[in-house]
């Protein structure tokens, strides 16, 4: 052992910095830019909560859903409905979204307990594909807005500021709102997983058989995990309601789903981090690829999606994981 | 009393159609339990190199044969390159590939054909000798020529050594190896023979949806919906299920919640399935060892 305690403080310094530089340029980035990039990087964390709500069920809990953009539906048009026919003002429509999605997910759960493996996905990917229809229904359309959806207006910022000579806009506040939002999520997610709940889900997802053995209550814990995730996600949909500032049932596709799946995958299950990957991804690879063909977007995910479970099964993330013990194996 | 019956032989005629997609993701599953997503779209991608074929001037037979020999090939074709490195993988695995195949296949057809709607043409003309008031000449056809499919993979898998083997490399693999069967061919040759009934489904049911990348998805529900109804171990009971899911879709449209809800009804039967009665109305009950 050479000098431990310095070595540690050194370490434990310099991860400070980056941690210190990092804040730093995440609060100055939408002043850098202009506008309509604050709104992207707004959805990109957006998603990457979303991303995260779906790696909590999928990645850590085992249970495949391929219905996650039913329950941001349910969080966007929960958000839409308060803001717009209760005129309830847009930072308590989170918390709202949040409970209705827990208990949403939580019933969901239920039948879900009975399916494993391929039914759970195919009860979802039902779910995920009747959602749109449901919410275009005839009988609902005085409190859903029907095929038109809901207009709502971006929230003005609750004070003026100029940094870089750039104007805080309703787009730039409502980036730090999402930064905020994101990072709480985030906390809430890391402690959730670190404790007593987070291995009881990890020993669900890897022997169930084992872990009810051990004493984990399995239907409680399955769908604590499904309602938890369906909340978080919710939260997600309700953000991204405020920031586009619209809804309506045919952004909530099944092809939704299949993208938050496709962030998982690509930024690493069971990896906290790897939801940002996964959100960066799913918000500019369209961008680009949009540019070549208009399925061009569904091939690459496809091709990654296939590309990914073959060599980088653990995402970027798990890839990025490899490379830094390698480097670090040899330094030392 | 009219309207009853003319909504249950148009639920029968779209239930066939139904039916044979819950048979090509019951030979799938029969083979190597998987569910395949992708379905859908691998019927739709065939269904366009049919319209393309077409277009380039063959006729509709010849251009349907050449379909179904090129869709077959290429089901065998996936499952060797794509499927078998991840036979032995975990189930989310292997779900997250068949989404990245549906993805693909769906690209595909977009990229090749492009996005417009496009019509295809029905082969049995509007007064043909089939035809009556109850059932119009191309559901009538369709259900012909479905139940001769049904017929042939009968005969297929009852009268054949290749399907003796496929059954027995579906339900003992571990056996079939030691008595000399190539299971993993079986599987392939199981993935060639769904895509081909897809193939054939999805020319039969374009005439009436029209042609367009996305004109599988809430057939394909409905054939899981069947698929699960009828057992989805059990090949017969998955065109059963079909039909009836077809039947329960019209009276259920016609009478009770009106057609604005279908794929919600298609998603309570998946739901109500999976939850009350796992193993369908014609399955048998399969009990896994701890």
């Amino acid at each position: 052992m050479t000098r431990p305690d310095r070595n540690d403080r050194l370490h434990r310094g310099w991860v400070l910095l980056g941690w210190g530089m990092l804040a730093l340029g995440l609060l100055a980035l939408p002043f850098l830019v202009k506008n309509y990039r604050a709104f992207q990087f707004s959805m990109v964390l957006v998603y990457a909560i979303a991303i995260l709500g779906l790696n909590l069920l999928t990645g850590f809990n085992g249970q495949i859903s391929l219905g996650h953009g039913a329950f941001y539906a349910v969080g966007a048009y929960v958000a839409a409905i308060l803001m717009d026919r209760l005129s309830v003002p847009y930072w308590a429509t989170l918390p709202a979204a949040f409970a209705c999605c827990f208990a949403f997910g939580f019933l969901v759960g239920f039948p879900a307990l009975r399916l494993a493996g391929h039914y759970l996905a195919l009860a979802t990917f039902a779910l995920a594909l009747a959602v749109p229809q449901l919410l275009k229904y005839k009988r609902i359309e005085g409190v859903t807005g029907g095929v038109q959806g809901i207009v709502l207006s971006k929230p003005e910022p609750p004070f003026a500021v100029r940094m870089f000579e750039q104007p805080l806009t309703a787009d730039r506040w409502l980036y730090f709102v999402s930064l905020a939002v994101a990072g709480l999520m985030f906390l809430l997610t890391w402690n959730l997983l670190r404790g007593r709940i987070g291995r009881a889900l990890v020993a669900v997802r890897d022997h169930p058989i084992a872990a009810t053995a051990m004493g984990v209550n399995l239907p409680v814990f399955k769908s604590l995990a499904f309602g938890m995730s369906a909340a978080i996600t919710g939260v997600a949909g309700a953000l991204g309601a405020i920031v586009v500032a619209f809804v309506a049932p045919d952004s909530f596709t099944i092809t939704l789903s299949i993208f938050l799946l496709v962030g998982v995958v690509v930024g690493g299950m069971a990896s906290i981090p790897g939801a940002l990957f996964g959100a960066v991804f799913i918000q500019f690879v369209p961008d680009i690829a949009d540019g070549l063909s208009k399925s061009a977007p569904a091939a690459i995910y496809g091709a990654l999606l296939i590309g990914c479970m073959y060599l980088l099964p653990r995402g970027v993330m798990g890839g990025l994981q490899q490379v830094w013990s390698r480097w670090r194996g040899r330094a030392h | 009393m009219e309207a009853l019956i003319f909504q249950i032989q148009s639920g029968i005629a779209n239930g066939i159609i139904y039916g044979s997609v819950a048979l090509a993701l019951v030979m799938i599953y029969q083979a190597t339990h998987h569910i395949n997503f992708a379905q859908g779209e691998m019927a739709t991608f065939s269904t366009y190199m049919a319209w393309g074929l077409m277009q380039a001037g063959w006729s509709y037979w010849a251009a349907f044969g050449c379909t179904v020999a090129v869709s077959f090939a290429g089901g065998l074709l996936v499952q060797r390159i794509v499927l078998r490195p991840i036979e032995r993988a975990p189930v989310l695995t292997n779900v997250i590939v068949f989404i990245g195949l549906l993805l693909i296949f769906n690209a595909l057809s977009g990229m090749l054909f492009d996005h417009t709607i496009k019509t295809f043409a029905s082969p049995f003309p509007a007064d043909a000798w089939f035809a009556s008031a109850y059932f119009p000449a191309h559901q009538a056809g369709s259900a012909g020529v479905l139940l001769l499919v049904l017929g042939v993979l009968f005969a297929f898998f009852r009268y054949t050594s290749v399907g003796l083997a496929m059954r027995a490399a579906a339900q003992n693999p571990e056996s079939a190896r030691l008595v000399g069967i190539r299971v993993s061919w079986m599987l392939g040759l199981g993935w060639g023979l769904a895509a081909a009934v897809g193939a054939v489904a999805g020319m039969m049911v374009a005439p009436v949806v029209f042609l367009d990348p996305n004109m599988m998805g809430g057939i394909l529900l409905y054939g899981f919906a069947g698929a699960l109804l009828g057992g989805i171990g059990n090949p017969l009971g998955a065109v059963a299920g079909g039909v009836l899911v077809g039947v329960l879709e019209n009276l259920l449209g016609a009478y009770v919640i009106g057609t604005e809800l279908k794929l919600t009804v298609a998603l309570v039967l998946i739901v109500g399935t999976l939850t009350l009665r796992p193993d369908g109305l014609f399955g048998r009950k399969v009990v896994v060892r701890v």
